[in-house]
This record gives C-alpha cells, sequence and structure tokens, in this order.
C-alpha cells in the first residue's frame, strides 16, 4: 500500500521530502492511500475521495502548505480518436470502418504515479513557502457519481479552478458557492477536455502536419524509431545540419519544428 | 367589499405604490456597469460587471472566456517541439518566459540536462524577456491612471529589449527558440555589448520612471492604501510574482524552487514590500526591472564557452512519467504538468498561468471600492488575457 518507488537512478537522498512524507503517512493514516516520490523532484499523495476537503484543511493549518498552487483533472481515458501522430491510421475512422471489435485502438486505461481506480482524477497542488515544498494531491473520482467535496471552504483560490474543472470535465464539486462555466458560453454541450470529446477541427480536415510523419517508403523504417539514433553531439554549431546523408531519411520524418536546427 | 370610490385618493394610493417600488429596485438592484469587454484597462477582452451603489462597488464578476483558445486541448495533439509555438501566445509579452517551463519539463521526464551555455542563454533571454515586459507595465501604469507621458517612454526604450531578442532569436514576440536539450542559435557577434547598452537605457528608464511616477504626489494619492491585500488571503487564491511580494512574502521561485537556469550562479535579492496595495505592488516591479537588468549584466559578463545543445535523439519521444515545472515569470508562477505516455505528445497539459490565480482574487478584492479604484487595482495586479484565459 505505502510503497516507495525510485525513478531517479542514483538515489539523491532527499530527506526534507522524506520526512514530509513520514509525517503524511503516519497522521493522515487511512486517508493517504498511496505515494510517489521521486527524490529531488517531487512528491504525490493519493488520498481517498471523501476526504480531499479534510486532508486540505490538514495540509493548511497543520502542515502550513498556505500556498494554493492549482486544481485540476486527468482524464485517463485513451483518446478514442487516434489523433496521435503514433498511429498510422486514424482509428476513429478505423472504428467506422471495421466496426468495435476489430479496431485495434486501446481502450486499456494506463494511470500515473501514485495510481488509482477511477477514469477521472483529481490534481492539485499546494505548496508550503517555509519548507519551500510543493506536494501534489491526487485524488480518485468516484465514476458514478464524478463528484468530490469542494476546496473553496480551505483554500479560497480554489473557486475558478473548480469551475474550469466543472466544464471542461464535468466534475461536480459538493459546497462549491457558485459552480458555473467559467469560459464557455452557458449553452455549450459537453466537456471539452475529455478525450473522448473529439477535436473538431482536426476531424473536419486532417492535421496538414500529419503528412510530414507518415512512414516513409520501407528501407529505413527502423532507423527511424530506434531510440539510440541520436544527433550527432560533436556538432556543437547546431546551426549547420550535419551534412551526412545518412541521417537525411530521419530528419525528413521529424516534425519540421524539431530539436535541432534543419 | 369596500372599493375605494373617490378618484383623488386612488390616484394618491397609486403613486405611493409607484413611488414604493421605484424606492425598492434602487436599494436592491443598484445600477450594473459593464467595464469591457474592450476596455483599455483589460489587455485584452475581458469584461467585469459590476454591480455599484452609487460610486462603491457592491459586487464585481470578471466574465472570461472571449479569447479561450483551448491550449491544453491543443498540446494533446501536437509533439513537444510544436508545443512551443502556441504556449509563446500565452502570456504573449513574455513569450520565451512561456516556453521555458514547459521545454524544463520535458526535460526533466527524459533526464536530459542543457548544457551550461543553453542554460545560460536561456536565463539570459528569460530576463530580457521580464524587462521588456515590465517595462511595459510601469508605462502602462500612469495611462490607466490618467499620465499619458510615461507610456510613450515605455514603448520607446523596449524597443531596445525587443530588438536584442529579435537578433537573437528572430521574432520580436514570440521567440519559439527554446529546444529540449538546448536552445536553438547561439548569440550572434556583437551582441553582448549591444545589449549592455540597451540594458543601461532600461537603467535610464527606471529612474526617469521613479521620477514620473513615484515621485509624483497624485499617484501615491491613487494608489497608496488601494486594493490592500493580506498575504494570507493573497497566498489561499494562490498569487504569485509581484502581487504577493507585494505583500509581504518573500516567495520568488527563481530562488526557492531552481529549476536548470543560472540564478544560482549570480548575486541578486528578491524584493518585497511590506503594503500589500497597489503602491507596493508597482513599486516592487519596479525593483525588479533593476534587479533583473544587474542580473542580465552579470549574465553577460560570465557565459560559458561550449555547447548549446545536449545529445537529443532525432525524434522526440518522452518516456512515461509526470513532471511539473514551473518557474518565475513576469506575471508570476507559470508552470506545466506533464503527463507523457511514452508517445510523441504529450498525454495532458496542465497549464497553470500566473494571471489565472491573479485575477480570482479580484471578485474578493473590488468589492467595496471605488469605480476609479477599479482601474488602479486592475492595473496592479497587472495581467494579460492571454494568461487568463489560456
Amino acid at each position: 500500500m505505502t510503497d516507495t518507488t525510485e525513478v531517479a537512478e542514483e538515489t539523491v537522498p532527499d530527506e526534507a521530502r522524506e520526512a514530509l512524507l513520514e509525517v503524511l503517512v503516519a497522521e493522515l493514516g487511512d486517508q493517504l492511500i498511496e505515494h510517489h516520490l521521486i527524490p529531488g523532484v517531487d512528491l504525490w499523495i493519493r488520498v481517498a475521495p471523501e476526504s480531499l476537503a479534510d486532508v486540505a484543511e490538514y495540509l493548511r493549518e497543520r502542515q502550513r502548505f498556505r500556498f494554493f498552487d492549482f486544481i485540476s483533472v486527468i482524464d485517463w481515458l485513451p483518446s478514442p480518436f487516434g489523433r496521435s501522430l503514433d498511429s498510422a491510421v486514424d482509428s476513429a475512422l478505423e472504428i467506422e470502418a471495421n466496426g468495435e471489435a476489430e479496431s485495434a485502438a486501446t481502450t486499456e486505461i494506463v494511470r500515473g504515479y501514485a495510481g488509482g481506480e477511477t477514469r477521472f482524477q483529481i490534481l492539485s497542488r499546494v505548496y508550503n513557502l517555509t519548507t519551500g515544498l510543493g506536494v501534489h494531491i491526487k485524488s480518485d473520482v468516484p465514476d458514478d457519481t464524478l463528484t468530490v467535496p469542494s476546496w473553496t471552504g480551505v483554500y479560497a483560490g480554489a473557486n475558478w479552478h473548480e469551475r474550469e474543472a466543472f466544464e471542461m470535465f464535468g466534475i461536480n464539486f459538493a459546497g462549491h458557492p457558485g459552480l458555473q462555466k467559467i469560459y464557455l458560453p452557458g449553452d455549450f454541450e459537453g466537456h471539452p477536455m475529455r478525450k473522448d470529446f473529439p477535436l473538431l477541427a482536426r476531424l473536419v480536415k486532417p492535421w496538414p502536419g500529419i503528412v510530414d510523419v507518415e512512414p516513409m517508403p520501407a528501407k529505413d523504417e527502423p532507423t527511424a524509431t530506434n531510440p539510440d539514433d541520436v544527433a550527432d553531439p560533436s556538432s556543437s554549431d547546431p546551426s549547420s545540419p550535419a551534412p551526412d546523408a545518412v541521417s537525411s531519411d530521419v530528419a525528413d520524418e521529424t516534425p519540421s519544428d524539431s530539436g535541432d536546427a534543419s | 367589499m369596500t372599493a375605494i370610490s373617490d378618484r383623488r385618493q386612488l390616484a394618491y394610493v397609486a403613486a405611493q405604490a409607484a413611488d414604493a417600488r421605484v424606492n425598492l429596485e434602487l436599494e436592491a438592484e443598484g445600477m450594473t456597469l459593464n467595464i469591457g469587454p474592450q476596455h483599455p484597462a483589460t489587455h485584452g477582452t475581458l469584461r467585469i460587471v459590476a454591480r455599484l451603489d452609487g460610486e462603491q462597488v457592491i459586487e464585481a464578476e470578471p466574465i472570461m472566456g472571449y479569447m479561450h483558445r483551448g491550449y491544453e486541448k491543443l498540446t494533446e495533439v501536437r509533439t513537444y517541439a510544436q508545443v512551443t509555438t502556441l504556449v509563446n501566445r500565452i502570456d504573449w509579452l513574455g513569450s520565451f518566459c512561456n516556453e521555458v517551463p514547459f521545454i524544463l519539463a520535458a526535460e526533466q521526464l527524459m533526464g536530459i540536462e542543457a548544457p551550461a551555455r543553453a542554460q545560460h542563454i536561456r536565463t539570459i533571454l528569460f530576463e530580457l524577456g521580464r524587462i521588456g515586459h515590465l517595462t511595459l507595465f510601469l508605462g502602462d501604469l500612469g495611462v490607466q491612471l490618467g499620465a499619458v507621458t510615461p507610456v510613450f517612454y515605455a514603448f520607446r526604450d523596449r524597443e531596445h529589449i525587443l530588438n536584442q531578442i529579435e537578433s537573437v532569436t528572430g521574432g520580436r514576440f514570440h521567440p519559439n527558440f527554446d529546444r529540449i536539450g538546448g536552445v536553438k542559435d547561439d548569440l550572434p557577434s556583437g551582441w553582448i555589448a549591444e545589449t549592455k547598452q540597451s540594458i543601461d537605457k532600461i537603467r535610464d528608464f527606471c529612474d526617469l520612471i521613479e521620477g514620473l511616477l513615484f515621485g509624483n504626489e497624485i499617484f501615491e494619492a491613487r494608489t497608496r492604501g488601494i486594493g490592500v491585500i493580506p498575504a494570507d488571503v493573497g497566498l489561499s487564491y494562490g498569487l504569485s510574482g509581484a502581487n504577493i511580494r507585494g505583500s509581504g512574502v518573500d516567495w520568488d521561485l527563481r530562488r526557492d524552487a531552481p529549476t536548470a537556469l543560472a540564478y544560482d550562479k549570480i548575486d541578486w535579492k528578491v524584493w518585497t514590500h511590506p503594503d500589500g496595495d497597489a503602491y507596493a505592488r508597482s513599486w516592487v516591479r519596479l525593483q525588479e526591472v533593476r534587479e533583473s537588468c544587474s542580473m542580465v549584466d552579470q549574465l553577460l559578463d560570465t557565459i560559458p564557452a561550449g555547447p548549446i545543445m545536449a545529445k537529443v535523439p532525432r525524434i522526440i519521444k518522452v518516456p512515461e512519467g509526470e513532471a511539473y515545472v514551473a518557474t518565475e515569470n513576469p506575471l508570476g508562477e507559470m508552470g506545466y504538468y506533464v503527463v507523457s505516455k511514452g508517445g510523441l505528445e504529450p498525454f495532458r497539459v496542465k497549464i497553470r498561468s500566473a494571471s489565472f490565480n491573479n485575477m480570482s482574487i479580484s471578485p474578493w478584492l473590488l468589492k467595496g471600492t471605488y469605480v476609479p479604484d477599479v482601474i488602479t487595482i486592475l492595473a496592479s495586479l497587472y495581467f494579460i488575457l492571454g494568461d487568463i484565459d489560456r
């Protein structure tokens, strides 16, 4: 339940964050479900959805996390529209042609740090200005109600952030004083930031940039996806592209605005 | 049933009732004043609906979304290299500063660190962006208060900074210069000396503005004690940048959350002001321009030699993971929470922009103020609409 996953290869001791995590694990008890610490980088905790507001209050009052940073939502559903430049075919069109079952589009949900069980996750961050540490607080959003407690009673600034999450993801915040749309017109239907909300501009007209990354004819295909194929490190002056002809095919597949000036 | 038969009495009662209704409406409704969407004080298209009682604001509600471009959604269908083009347009006055935290977040996920020279160049351009941004603020602040002169000096002197940015990056407003692993190009020859001259002009500008505005009796009368934000309230709204330092909170991400920029290699200080009013916020920004001038000066003297790009794969695929990197932008904390699933594009990008938090305090702050002070307060909070709407 409480395994500290270490991602960094060389373990940098991070006493401040480890000490903070120990305190949080001890004092929050069952409210803290999972955590993730990358030494020297950041700390994530995942709390039970019903105790979200209590945890915020605890962090603010007892741990002096006074600075409210943001609240947002992550939709872990893989995009059903295959707009990723990764996929050679548009899976929305493919589903239309082959039927749902035969399409290669994945619907398996893979979640990030500190795990999770639901499609939507609340993601928020607060700072303690005395120690200079920030902590990410994640929480599952129950799939059936899509409702979590509001933070507005603890951090006044949560108001607008929750309104944004409400209109963009359709998450309800119990106890919010005026949960209205913040950007979109009042009669707008749908929640645009959800993964299953299509980016209409892309469906109407395919992104012209996608032409750049279509697979090149046959021979060099393995080279393109080989991660070891790196830019020539000795060319310290990238304004002049490496003149070797080998890389030219690869360069063609690179999006036009890539790391190297080409 | 007793009907009122007397015609005169009937008229009297009707008049009484009508009067009462008018009085009642005046008391309950007050007057509603629309500020914007097109108003010079709003830096874009922000509309503020203010309910007034005489000259006093009972309630003010900003209405946003006129400039919402959905960058968080758009980033999900663009490669990492293409995202910088988008984020340039978030806070359009400090464009380069928007690119840096996103690139740093991607670098953190990839485990790449830019070479020392690239970090130095990034920091210099970052601070030049801040100088250009806040220079305009100092001029604009005068306009909001009815002093038209400073803004002409501001535009004149900001041009020196924009020219320097342009001669490195090729773009005055949207440099699109930062790359994963380094920067696009090296500095052109002669640039260091020219930049030093430009910095000197900005120093003169600061002295000029200090005399024109901060020493001005009218300016003081209109900003001192106006829009006071107590530190604790500011923190719970997530105010950052000069807005929170103007309330006496000593918090600067350049110092307190060090990223791979060259701030630890130079000598500088964080300016704060204890008052928390419009004057304090403006004063802090003035000092920050001066501090940035001295920072750029030191950075120019200590540029290390070496490459400007790290070893980066030709096709950038960011490994699975999550990263949040924030930097201290001219407007305050700007951060990107990047979720990668190992693809060519980010899976989700949360853009934490400074102005969104900075403006979220405005309904609280504007309550009970007077209409002319609304403009002062908005000017001193200093927001860019693109940074609110994203």
